[in-house]
């Protein structure tokens, strides 16, 4: 009789989770080719994460921004306002270069959408940016630095009013909704709900389900591309994300420059607001990776990378709750796509405390040897083709680096050949060029 | 009191650094004096930046230090002669990009480094830049970008550069995230700095300045 899956090890929930995806129900595929394709690429690529044996050959991603768009001659801004032109640009990108797996295509946010919610933390094509680059994340301390003790006492009040009332214009009335605590006794009950009464309170309501809608529609294109990519060989290399507290303090809370004061001007209260988010983005993890049958969360990670914070710093600041996350998520069989942006040159020594052939590292300014040699038989490494030579950079320039890397590290296996950071316009020759080689050179004989 | 200001700073000890301030100026300190412990701080700051014992954090924070002392002794700064700088500099991110923070540390490090910096921001178009140069006429030029976008934004803020009659009056370098002596030679800029001590090393070694 099965196990139910509160009694497995983690080992036997990673193995169920590799299981749905490699076999997975209610795919059907365009071709007897497309499925084995499929199943050729998610063994190859659990091969390289798992350690256990060596796969046919070394796994090659494509990881781009809006690259598919430019590829077929769009802008970023003509596929955030009309996201039925997003499918047919990603599909085409993908089966153009054919690597091993697709990321799905959620990069381009609705702009209706954006529209709608008068979104204060980006700035997008044709709003502060040009139509023809990618939208950019406005710094700022979304999160006050007196806020710790509100935030650490009720994260979830913080994510559900004060934050979205913050960045969304039009859902600002939300920060005057109370804590609903008020509500459990006849007396408290008719009191709790005035403020939905209130114009301002009910207008932000309105925007939720305009927005709420806008939404779906743009739902319908991701979710169609994530259920017809498989039926052509292409496994997600992601069911979807989670981050390191850190980074979700660092990034859009209390920002750069707020988090690195805070870690000065006050390192208790920022380490118990980490703890406070802890559990919640192991669940986010856990529950994406249950429910699409994929046991692959990317983590990317923004403010520990070099140069960022010190060895001490790291260690004591960032290093710990990301452990905790990456941890809660492969106890319960997920395996984190860790993606260490920046240089971790200084870092490898720390992370390589983790447990064999359960996580993915992929790197982007890092030494790939030492990468290599750092987590060699203790996770599967990722990496590098960078920005420049994509960009600048010849296909001999391509070939040459690709054959350098998997010399480099491609050796008893655990090794992922894909760029370093996201990428828009590039030479697309050089994707080319990459792909061919890693398909020719990178056979495990 | 100087030095124990010195070291106050240097440290990362902000709220022992103000409390002196406070008391060098209630007891009748010269603003001078107060001035020079802080760039003898900012100099030990850089050195251990550069030695790869402090990072981004202390930068920040003592650039924090820097203006909330700055802040208390302003009624006083317009007394304080001026002190020669070692050059000037232009400083942006360039057109299509609106990242700051690598840029801000670059430009606070020039400055404390005795340049006069003239940061204009970002998304700083090639023609914004022309005419920057023109009026504040630098030695020294630093175009900073994030994105891989600011590769053809830093080429083409080199060629308008080139096309005013003005590329051989300035040096230019170039830095950031995605940026690397590749990158450099693409665009036509003189060299790339892949850090704000580079960057003040290469601006130095330009005015002739040791």
């Amino acid at each position: 009789m099965e196990k139910k899956w509160e009694e497995m090890s983690s080992d036997e929930k990673q193995e169920a989770l590799f299981q749905r995806w490699i076999s997975p129900e209610g795919v059907k595929f365009a071709s007897p080719e497309a499925e084995k394709l499929y199943k050729e690429r998610t063994t190859r690529f659990r091969d390289a994460i798992q350690l256990k044996k060596l796969p046919d050959r070394v796994p090659v991603f494509l990881i781009p921004s809006f690259a598919p768009a430019y590829y077929s001659g769009l802008t970023p801004h003509d596929v955030m306002y009309d996201p039925d032109k997003i499918k047919p640009a990603w599909k085409k990108f993908y089966t153009d270069f054919q690597p091993d797996a697709h990321g799905g295509c959620y990069v381009p946010t609705p702009i209706k959408f954006l529209e709608i919610v008068d979104f204060k933390l980006y700035k997008w094509p044709g709003h502060g940016v040009s139509p023809e680059t990618t939208y950019q994340c406005i710094e700022g301390e979304y999160m006050k630095a007196d806020e710790y003790d509100a935030f650490i006492h009720d994260p979830l009040y913080f994510f559900y009013y004060t934050w979205p009332s913050r960045v969304f214009g039009a859902l600002e009335p939300l920060a005057t909704v109370p804590h609903l605590s008020g509500l459990t006794e006849m007396y408290g009950v008719a009191g709790s709900f005035v403020p939905y009464g209130l114009p301002p309170v009910q207008a932000a309501y309105k925007t939720l389900l305009e927005a709420g809608n806008e939404a779906l529609k743009w739902w319908g294109v991701v979710s169609s591309f994530d259920k017809e990519m498989p039926e052509l060989g292409f496994p997600a290399y992601q069911a979807f994300a989670t981050k390191a507290p850190f980074d979700v303090i660092g990034d859009t809370l209390r920002g750069t420059k707020g988090i690195m004061l805070d870690m000065y001007r006050q390192p208790d209260k920022l380490l118990q607001a980490m703890e406070a988010l802890t559990p919640m983005f192991i669940q986010l993890g856990v529950g994406a990776a249950k429910q699409a049958g994929n046991p692959l969360i990317f983590v990317p990670l923004h403010k520990g990378a070099d140069g960022f914070l010190s060895d001490e710093q790291f260690k004591t600041f960032y290093w710990p709750t990301l452990k905790k996350v990456i941890m809660g998520l492969v106890d319960e069989g997920v395996v984190p796509f860790v993606w260490a942006e920046g240089g971790y040159n200084s870092r490898l020594e720390v992370i390589r405390d983790l447990p064999k052939g359960k996580t993915i590292w992929l790197f982007d300014l890092t030494d790939m040897a030492k990468a290599k040699e750092a987590l060699d038989g203790i996770a599967c490494v990722g990496g590098n083709m960078p920005m420049d030579l994509l960009t600048v950079g010849t296909p001999q320039d391509a070939r040459d680096h690709a054959k350098r890397l998997i010399d480099t590290c491609a050796k008893g296996g655990g090794y992922i050949l894909a760029n370093g950071a996201f990428f828009d316009e590039v030479r697309w020759e050089n994707l080319k060029a990459i792909v061919d080689t890693v398909k020719e050179y990178g056979v495990y004989r | 009191m100087s030095k124990k200001l010195v070291k106050a700073i240097a440290d990362m000890r902000e709220e022992e650094a103000l409390k002196l301030v406070k008391e060098m100026v209630e007891g009748g300190s010269e603003p001078m004096a107060i001035l020079d412990a802080v760039r003898q701080a900012m100099a030990i700051v850089g050195q251990r930046y550069d030695e790869g014992t402090y990072f981004l954090p202390e930068l920040l924070l003592a650039g924090e230090m820097l203006n909330q002392i700055t802040e208390v002794i302003k009624p006083e700064l317009a007394k304080v002669p001026e002190v020669k700088r070692l050059g000037k500099v232009v400083m942006g991110t360039v057109e299509g990009d609106i990242h700051d923070i690598g840029k801000n540390i670059v430009s606070f490090m020039l400055d404390v480094n005795g340049f006069d910096v003239l940061d204009l921001g970002v998304d700083i178009s090639p023609q914004k830049f022309v005419e920057a140069i023109q009026d504040f006429e630098p030695q020294v030029v630093g175009l900073s970008g994030f994105l891989a976008l600011a590769y053809d934004a830093m080429k083409e803020t080199v060629e308008a550069i080139k096309k005013a009659g003005l590329r051989d009056k300035v040096k230019i370098m170039v830095g950031g995230g995605q940026v690397s002596d590749e990158v450099r030679k693409y665009t036509g800029a003189d060299a790339y700095g892949k850090d704000a001590m580079a960057g003040v090393s290469l601006a130095k070694a330009w005015v002739g300045a040791k």
